[in-house]
């Protein structure tokens, strides 16, 4: 009888390095990978269906739970499609506002990354740090939004609420906290000699790989690539605010963490931007009767650039009172699936984890 | 890179610098942790404010949300009695029960901790296990960004100006997209449904508007209501008095959705060929009906279609009742009557007209000849001031002269007419009067909001140059030498709040008397019935109180086979209880007769 090579190894969905409910199938040869096949399945609500059910301001409700670091930009893109296709008209302050949440909720998600590779790496200071950090951006989330993870905020017609009284001062003074708090991340992680052997050259996305695989976010900018939404194809006003996308040559997990090092900097200028031009005005467009609210025959896209790359959301109605068809497609979508497991061969098996990682692994968006 | 970096191995090593510090983690329950002014927590609902439309259960996406009885409220007109309960186990927090809740009354609180040993307590009757979270609450339902329509679309009216030169309808009705946008307004909560005397299916018909199947609505509307453009017009509408958007904004058109839906059906075989009603084969019993007022015209409607050999005997010369004769035509116009009676009378009914009972045919064959008997005979007899020269040539019924102008004669009333009375009957008579030329004022006891008229009618009136004098207590109606009317003399009242907490009552002031020059007195405090017609033997079987024939649930009198409905039945007086008393009626004989 001739020997197999290679042994099989999950990780997942029970593991404390995967990112979420998903499993890796891994073929090993010693601890080199040969071969990978994510497997899915553990999560599966059928949101895309179940918003089939609800009406339109219902269905609004569900989108937060396509992402749940990031609940954000799936709700504004849907909100976004949704006011396409009724030619609704926001106020200005509430594009401003959503801007504001977007880029809250980009830097709550990139210091939950900051904790995701760090863990990934046994490095778990950075973890405690940067979790414990995050939680003072929830609690502006929960004084604007009166939620901290799941906001369902920005709405069809705008957004619920406006800012509370001193909003923006406590804004402002949470930006400044964690603006000397990035000089620690530092000293922590980016120039920890772990972190930098641990990451160099691992995980190597090429050229080749980004078309064949249509990469987008971090992962594409780690490549070398300018690319995104927020100033290719800019929504709400985005075009009027001063901000830089940053690139790294070197496509493995450090030029992608270099990226991430810059665009949360990039989110505090965003922020303190809105705080001082913001127009003061309504922040809601009302809509009809959710109960009776029709909206015309056709459909929309919307994109929206999250921490993990391009979201889009297509938004279809037959003329009803609820939607015929909403698909969302998440950038996980491609990263955690096909592009994951093209990059998985020839690494090691520690590194699995960091790599799904730099990648932006969020499983809800592939279980749609 | 070599293996060992020194800066890489010292850097990381700053972090001892947080050595020794508070740590971020807040440490529950030692410290207490409030929540933000905005949180969304467990509710808390006002179960006074709460009218349990349950328009919150409607919206929840997780169907988190059930309405149920709970001890201690009654439900009554506009209030289903119903109260939230929520369910802990599918609620998202979504708050979206709060932005659509149209009193208020809802909101979430600051609490989010909950530890009991019994399992079921996760479903929460929010404002009954939570009374003290009132001072607690976040998230509160605001006008503006609450989800619900608050203004109704205006309805195109005539000028008060152009109104006067005739009676063409003041009301122009809805156009198509204005009623499209007036029904999407509504949230089919149903609690119309419970207060209409004739339970209408409102929430039904009005969807049907909002979705643009207006033939839907008529067929709808014509399961229990064969008069509907007359109600789409005239009805008291109570219904949009508890509407549940009219807490706290106007509500929604009911009536005049109701008017758009019937008035695309713009004649009676037109009304025959939407409705297309299933007529059942005759069944041999015959019933007999006195009076085409609107509850007859029900009853035999309904009757006619059950397969039943209906015939309505009627004194006037047209069918409708009040409505034909009592009602000015600028607000009904007799078109859309006769559209109606055409309808009914096209389904096999068989009016006879010109027929007074106890006169052309006597009750006694009606009664004997029939398997059943319904009277709907109204109040024709108005009640009169009781004052000193109320028999002067120019002192008249309210009631008989718009009788007399809807019958198309000449009534003369001068250049100064003045109405005494603040109901519906005493609007008609000054606006009609308006109409005719002349110088209207009101005369009302109390004052202008304690008037039981329409406050659409009381504003058409003002608007249309009707002079209102409130608190004013007419005593004497002066002649002249012909013994015309001259001016009718009147003391002003004080309101008087009574000792028993009812409504304040006026109180004339000695002295006050004033003296107004008139040239026509019209009386329009109320109507009374007439039943004279009805032979001894059977008069003394029916009883009669307050002059109202008593009637049980099923409007059947204390004389077997004889039913009755409409005004002499109910004490509500308007035109939708009459329908309603018909249909019941009808329900009950076919009950009686067929099983």
């Amino acid at each position: 009888m001739e020997r197999e090579k290679a042994t099989t190894l999950y990780i997942g969905p029970q593991h404390p390095g995967i990112t979420g409910n998903m499993m890796v199938r891994l073929k090993v040869e010693g601890d080199t990978i040969v071969g990978a096949r994510t497997e899915v399945g553990y999560l599966h609500r059928a949101f895309e269906k179940l918003v089939e059910r609800r009406n339109w301001v219902q269905s609004f409700t569900m989108m937060c739970r396509f992402c749940v670091p990031e609940p954000d930009p799936v709700e504004e893109s849907y909100a976004r499609a949704v006011e396409m296709l009724d030619k609704i008209e926001i106020p200005e302050r509430a594009k401003w506002i959503r801007v504001l949440v977007l880029e809250l909720a980009r830097m709550s998600s990139l210091l939950l990354w900051h904790a995701g590779q760090g863990h990934s790496l046994g490095l778990y200071t950075m973890g405690q740090w940067s979790v414990g950090d995050r939680n003072y951006i929830l609690d502006l989330f929960e004084e604007l939004t009166g939620a901290r993870i799941y906001h369902m905020f920005i709405w069809p017609g705008g957004v619920r609420r406006d800012f509370p009284e001193g909003f923006e001062d406590k804004v402002l003074r949470t930006m400044d906290y964690l603006e000397k708090r990035l000089e620690d991340y530092d000293n922590l992680l980016f120039e920890n000699s772990i972190f930098q052997k641990r990451t160099q050259g691992v995980g190597y996305v090429s050229p080749e790989k980004i078309i064949e695989h249509g990469v987008v976010g971090p992962v594409l900018r780690g490549s070398g690539i300018k690319s995104d939404i927020r100033i290719d194809d800019p929504y709400e006003v985005y075009d009027k605010l001063d901000f830089v996308v940053p690139t790294q040559p070197g496509g493995d997990i450090w030029a992608r963490a270099l990226v991430r090092r810059v665009e949360i900097r990039q989110s505090i200028s965003i922020i303190r931007q809105v705080i001082e031009n913001i127009p003061k005005g309504e922040v809601y467009t009302k809509v009809p009767n959710p109960q009776k609210w029709k909206i015309p025959r056709g459909d929309a896209y919307a994109r929206t650039e999250s921490v993990r790359g391009e979201v889009g959301m297509f938004v279809a109605s037959d003329g009803g009172r609820k939607p015929r068809r909403v698909h969302f497609r998440g950038a996980a979508y491609v990263h955690a699936v096909t592009l994951l497991e093209d990059v998985l061969i020839g690494q090691n098996i520690a590194d699995v984890s960091a790599i799904m990682n730099s990648l932006g692994t969020c499983p809800p968006e592939i279980e749609r | 890179m070599s293996f060992f970096d020194l800066r890489g191995t010292l850097k990381p090593l700053t972090s001892l610098k947080q050595f020794g510090k508070n740590p971020h983690t807040i440490r529950y329950p030692e410290v207490p942790v409030e929540a933000s002014d905005r949180y969304r927590g467990f509710h808390f609902n006002e179960i006074e404010e709460c009218i349990g439309c349950g328009n919150c259960a409607t919206i929840c996406m997780n169907e988190s949300i059930d309405m149920i009885p709970i001890e201690g409220v009654e439900g009554d007109k506009g209030d289903s009695g119903l109260r939230p309960r929520i369910d802990y186990g599918r609620c998202c927090y979504c708050g979206l029960c709060v932005d659509v809740c149209p009193t208020g009354s809802l909101s979430l609180t600051k609490d989010f901790i909950h530890v009991s040993e019994d399992p079921d307590t996760f479903l929460f009757l929010p404002g009954v296990e939570n009374p003290d979270a009132k001072d607690r609450k976040t998230y509160v339902s605001n006008k503006e960004t609450s989800l619900n329509d608050w203004a109704r679309i205006p309805m195109p009216e005539l000028e008060g100006k152009e109104r006067v030169k005739s009676f063409a309808e003041v009301v122009l009705g809805y156009n198509e997209e204005q009623a499209r946008q007036e029904a999407e307004r509504c949230i089919s909560c149903g609690i119309c449904t419970e207060v209409c005397p004739d339970h209408m299916h409102i929430p039904e018909y009005i969807n049907a508007i909002a979705t643009g199947n207006d033939e839907d609505a008529v067929r709808i509307i014509y399961d229990n209501n064969p008069l509907p453009e007359l109600c789409g017009k005239v009805c008291t509408r109570r219904c949009e008095d508890v509407c549940a958007i009219a807490t706290r904004g106007e509500p929604v058109a009911i009536r005049w959705l109701k008017r758009y839906a019937t008035e695309t059906a713009d004649a009676s075989d037109v009304i025959k060929d939407i409705v297309n009603p299933e007529i059942r084969e005759p069944n041999g019993k015959k019933v007999g009906i006195i009076g085409a007022g609107p509850s007859g015209l029900t009853a035999a409607y309904y009757l006619a279609l059950r397969g039943f050999d209906v015939t309505i005997y009627e004194a006037n010369e047209k069918a409708g009742g009040m409505t034909m004769y009592g009602i000015p035509k600028y607000r009904l116009p007799l078109d859309s009557i006769q559209k109606q009676v055409d309808y009914i009378m096209s389904i096999g009914v068989k009016i006879h007209f010109n027929t007074k009972v106890g006169k052309d045919i006597s009750f006694k064959e009606i009664y004997e000849n029939n398997d059943a008997v319904f009277m709907g005979v109204g109040f024709p007899k108005a009640w009169t001031l009781g004052i000193e020269g109320e028999d002067a040539n120019g002192s008249m019924q309210a009631v008989n002269f718009l009788h007399m102008i809807n019958s198309g004669e000449d009534v003369e009333i001068g250049n100064k007419v003045v109405v005494v009375g603040g109901g519906n009957v005493a609007i008609d008579a000054a606006r009609v009067s308006r109409r005719l030329g002349a110088d209207v004022t009101i005369l009302y006891r109390r004052r202008i909001q304690d008037m039981p008229a329409d406050w659409e009618e009381i504003e058409g009136a003002e608007d249309e140059g009707v002079h209102m004098e409130p608190q004013a207590i007419p005593i004497k109606i002066h002649k002249d030498d012909k013994g015309n009317v001259k001016a009718i003399e009147y003391l002003k009242a004080e309101m008087v709040q009574s000792e028993d907490g009812g409504r304040p009552r006026p109180v004339a002031i000695e002295g006050s008397n004033t003296i107004m020059e008139v040239t026509a007195v019209m009386a329009a405090i109320g109507q009374q019935g007439d039943y004279d017609f009805i032979d001894k033997e059977y008069a003394d079987q029916i009883k009669i109180e307050r002059g109202r024939f008593v009637v049980d649930k099923d409007q059947q009198t204390t004389l077997p086979k004889l039913f009755a409905g409409g005004d002499a039945a109910n004490r509500t007086a308007d035109v939708i209880s009459a329908i309603a008393d018909g249909f019941r009626a009808c329900k009950a004989i076919d009950k009686m007769l067929i099983g």
